[in-house]
């Protein structure tokens, strides 16, 4: 086990101290020790980006479960220690953040920080491990930290049911997920990605690549919340606001994404890879940004602003991986998308990351965050007002802000779409240019609304509960630190290029890293009279008169069904969900022991009769059939005359006695066919079993003791002739088709002589085959006592009863 | 109404010796001709049953005061006993054994089976399962 493999599974073991830190030392803030360890991976972490510049990888073993390929395998290339950083990063800066933000007095602090721990080493996990398996490992850790987190605050309903909205929804994608794993290593006979990708020919022409990247894409957009799986994050913004932050804005949303990027070498050679994501993204965009600008509560725009940014990513993705397949352009336009992808996966962070503090800042210090109770706040709050000016002018795209660029590159990417000429683009492609155009109106409309509704216009003190004043310096650092960055990556974005950006591209691409063509990312600000930046001005000139009209048009939001709401869908499909398996389970889940008996002896018969004819097995042979006697007959008569009355006597008591007849009659042919020792047991078991039957009928309570006939049925008639035609069937076949001789003929021989006895079915019994007599003695002793604890325990039951009753 | 059942109760008496006796035998010849653990036992709960049915709970319990409980725990350990036996000469559980011995009451080339030592077990167990059954329904109102 490396450094690396302890300092990934670091998170873990210092959660494990984070409850005696809360517990004994209470006079510090828990979240200060905390603020130690993603520091330090943080700084560890930058040592990476050398080497990872330089190209190199580092990869570390440790041996998990050799036999079966599963070995916790650490890989850190450009893409791995991009979201590394990302993680420890952002994680420092919420953990500061957090330490302000929650009450050291009011919080449970150490289940905090023990489930903010655990989420970020399976954050890192995720985006360090190469094994598949053990990927799929960390995955799942996310969802179940992600969804302790959301439901932190757990006596509000609101937080239940939005962690338990986004652990369903992310649970089913994980295993989505993990069936798609599964799949892959079928095909390739290894879980590890880098093996994977160096041996992509094995993939070709595979019937399994389709599904495997269909429940690959699953479990990435489950997580990352693209159309129509988003639903869960706005309900997971019922979370402290460090928690959104981090998860739902930087970190665990991501991963999606970096699955795709990640994933990108094997599959996008595939054209439904590049169709599927292209479209699934697009449409969250669109989706996203469009379902943001009705929101009144600010992190409720800001999590449809996720989801919008994260549709934009994977759009970027999409059209990214069809640079593949135009390796003979001298100068791969689509590469420029993969770019545009990194490059604002990283300004998002940033933006939304600053924002949604924001968003905490002033729920913190105003006790609302309801726009429409928000406004003039701008004086108040001078500095968070200047963050949220960055962070929502860069998420519009506004010039100089690091989105603006992000953005730019964007259009670029989807402009360059229409010089595609394969899936039929040159129909179809118009649309994803022109709807990312619609979206980013869009995305400038809400992002103005969410500064301008809270910061400017009139201050109304009377809806605020609390008064409002500015956050205090510590709560301000991380989004001070964020915004700041937004400013720095606008105005100097090639600092990035060389030490961030390229190495995550060659992760994504790697067959174009190796053919040794170097990567052009020179990020500009000004490119030129271009197409994007007239779409640019148009999305700022459009985006401003839909924002100072949208009073006015806003009545669109409402015509918009209700019952076409995705969310709808959800809640009506989990109540009928379980409606219907209440439905099924009570149709024939009756608790009459009767309907079950039908369901055994149905199924008994189908099954054994349709094997019985499939195979062929049913044939008749009548030449070792002994001839039959007139005591046969005469008994078989008084046996099936005893089970007829048994079965059609109108009282209890004729069936007993009925009953009993049958059983003597079968004691006499024990006689007929030489079989002494039965016989005689079978009369004296006869004889006591008849007699406890008529100790039943005696101690029959009197009110249900109604001499009714038995009822009439027609399917239990029907169940019975099929279960005696199965038997006797059964019966003929094998006794017709007899395959070994008996061993019998070893008993008569040997029983004397090895025995000693002469009463072969004794000798049987005590001798050959004591064995299972000895058992049966005991069952005997097991029924006995049964009866015994039965009858004495209802006996103590009812005195303490009547002791009590009195 | 108070029932003289004094033919019942003499009858009994001598009866009930009968079946028992009879099941004795059925248990001994059991190696030899039909009968057995089984049905010898069966056939002695027959003879005590008649007891209950011509005297009542006490008295029986009286006249035998064994614990039917006990009676199906010792049979039981008879019967596994002699199994456990086998494993002390090295051979396999429940490995029987018999020879011909010359008794001074039984006469000569009697047979002895270590297998009639676990009938015997299943005698008892017999025993004391009917017993137990009918007792505790008996008593149970």
């Amino acid at each position: 086990m490396s450094l690396l493999h302890l300092l990934v599974l670091s998170p873990f073991l210092f959660a494990i101290l984070v409850p005696f830190l809360y517990r004994y030392v209470r006079k510090v803030h828990t979240g200060w020790f905390v603020l130690i360890l993603p520091l330090a991976l943080f700084i560890y972490f930058l040592q990476f980006i050398k080497l990872t510049s330089s190209g190199e990888e580092v990869v570390r073993t440790f041996e998990w479960i050799p036999s079966l390929d599963i070995n916790f395998t650490l890989h850190v290339d450009g893409l791995g220690l991009l979201f590394a950083l990302l993680i420890t990063g952002i994680g420092s800066l919420v953990t500061l953040y957090s330490i302000y933000y929650l009450s050291k007095d009011k919080e449970a602090l150490h289940n905090f920080y023990v489930y903010l721990l655990l989420f970020m080493g399976a954050m890192l996990g995720v985006v360090l491990s190469d094994n598949l398996i053990v990927l799929y490992t960390f995955w799942e850790i996310t969802s179940l930290s992600s969804f302790l987190l959301i439901g932190y605050w757990y006596k509000r309903e609101k937080s239940r049911y939005g962690a338990q909205k986004s652990m369903l929804i992310t649970v089913f994608g994980g295993l989505a997920l993990l069936g798609g794993i599964i799949l892959l290593y079928m095909m390739t006979g290894t879980f590890s990605i880098r093996e994977i990708i160096a041996n992509l020919d094995l993939l070709k022409g595979e019937a399994l690549l389709l599904p495997a990247l269909i429940l690959v894409l699953l479990g990435a957009f489950t997580k990352s919340a693209q159309f129509p799986f988003h639903i869960w994050l706005p309900d997971a913004m019922e979370a402290p606001t460090p928690v959104s932050a981090y998860l739902h804005s930087a970190t665990m949303v991501k991963a999606g994404i970096y699955l795709v990027a990640r994933l990108s070498p094997v599959f996008s050679d595939h054209a439904a890879w590049f169709i599927l994501i292209s479209i699934f993204g697009i449409s969250t965009l669109f989706w996203g940004s469009f379902s943001a600008v009705k929101q009144t509560d600010l992190k409720g725009i800001l999590a449809f602003s996720t989801v919008s940014q994260l549709g934009m990513i994977m759009s970027l993705l999409g059209v990214g991986s069809a640079s593949l397949h135009y390796d003979y352009l001298e100068n791969n336009i689509f590469i420029v998308a993969v770019t545009a992808a990194i490059f604002h996966l990283i300004n998002h962070a940033t933006f939304k990351g600053s924002l949604f503090m924001v968003a905490g800042i002033v729920d913190h210090e105003t006790g609302t965050r309801d726009i429409r109770k928000l406004g003039g706040l701008m004086g108040i709050m001078p500095v968070t007002f200047t963050i949220a000016l960055i962070g929502s002018f860069s998420m519009a795209g506004i010039p100089p802000f690091n989105g603006f660029l992000s953005k730019e590159m964007f259009l670029t990417g989807m402009v360059n779409v229409l010089k595609m000429d394969i899936y039929h683009l040159e129909t179809w492609g118009i649309l994803l240019p022109v709807i990312a155009w619609v979206a980013s109106v869009f995305t400038f409309v809400y992002s103005m609304i969410l500064f301008f509704r809270t910061f400017t216009g009139k201050l109304q003190l009377e809806k605020l509960e609390k008064k409002p004043h500015e956050a205090p310096v510590g709560m301000l650092i991380s989004p001070v630190i964020l915004a700041s960055l937004a400013v720095i990556f606008g105005f100097f974005p090639n600092i990035l290029s060389s030490t961030l950006i390229i190495p995550a591209m060659k992760s994504i691409l790697p067959t174009i890293a190796q053919s040794g063509r170097e990567f052009d990312v020179e990020i500009k600000h000004w490119h030129g009279f271009t197409p994007e930046l007239f779409m640019t001005i148009g999305i700022i000139v459009i985006g401003t008169i839909l924002f100072l009209t949208v009073r006015k048009w806003s009545f669109i939001y409402e015509r918009f069904p209700q019952k076409l709401a995705l969310n709808h869908f959800y809640d009506q499909g989990l109540v009928g969900t379980e409606r219907g398996s209440a439905w099924i389970m009570k149709s024939f889940m009756s608790g009459h022991i009767r309907d079950y008996l039908v369901y055994i002896f149905v199924f008994l018969s189908i099954i054994s009769l349709s094997s019985l004819f499939v195979t062929n097995a049913f044939h008749l042979d009548v030449t070792n059939v002994a001839p039959i006697g007139v005591y046969e007959i005469i008994l078989s008569l008084l046996a099936v005359g005893g089970a007829i009355i048994t079965v059609l006597a109108r009282t209890r008591m004729v069936a007993i006695i009925a009953a009993g007849v049958v059983g003597y009659t079968i004691s006499l042919f024990f006689v007929i066919f030489r079989a002494p020792d039965l016989a005689l047991t079978q009369l004296v078991v006869e004889t006591i079993s008849v007699a406890l039957f008529l100790l039943c009928f005696f101690h029959l309570p009197e009110i249900t003791k109604k001499q009714k006939r038995l009822r009439f049925r027609l399917l239990n008639l029907l169940v019975s002739i099929g279960v005696g035609f199965v038997v006797t069937m059964f019966g003929i076949a094998s006794h017709s088709e007899k395959l070994f001789p008996s061993i019998s003929k070893y008993f008569v021989e040997e029983s004397y002589e090895k025995a000693g006895g002469k009463n072969i079915v004794n000798v049987i019994l005590v001798d050959f085959r004591g064995f299972d007599t000895l058992f049966e003695i005991t069952v005997l002793g097991i029924a006995a006592f049964g009866i015994f604890a039965i009858v004495k325990l209802r006996l103590t039951k009812r005195s303490e009863r009547e002791h009590e009753g009195k | 109404m108070k029932v003289n059942d004094l033919i019942l109760k003499t009858a009994t008496n001598v009866v009930s010796f009968i079946i028992i006796t009879f099941s004795i035998y059925l248990f001994f010849t059991g190696h030899y001709t039909p009968g057995g653990g089984f049905i010898g036992g069966l056939m002695t709960s027959g003879g005590l049953l008649l007891l209950l049915l011509a005297y009542d709970l006490e008295t029986v319990q009286s006249i035998i005061p064994f614990d039917f409980k006990k009676v199906i725990a010792t049979g039981l350990l008879l019967a596994l006993g002699t199994g456990i036996g086998g494993l002390f000469f090295d051979k396999p559980f429940l490995t029987h054994t018999y020879g011909y011995f010359d008794l001074p009451f039984f006469g000569e080339d009697t047979a002895l089976a270590t297998a009639t030592l676990f009938d015997l077990g299943v005698y008892l167990v017999v025993v004391g399962i009917t017993m137990t059954i009918i007792q505790t329904i008996g008593e149970s109102e």
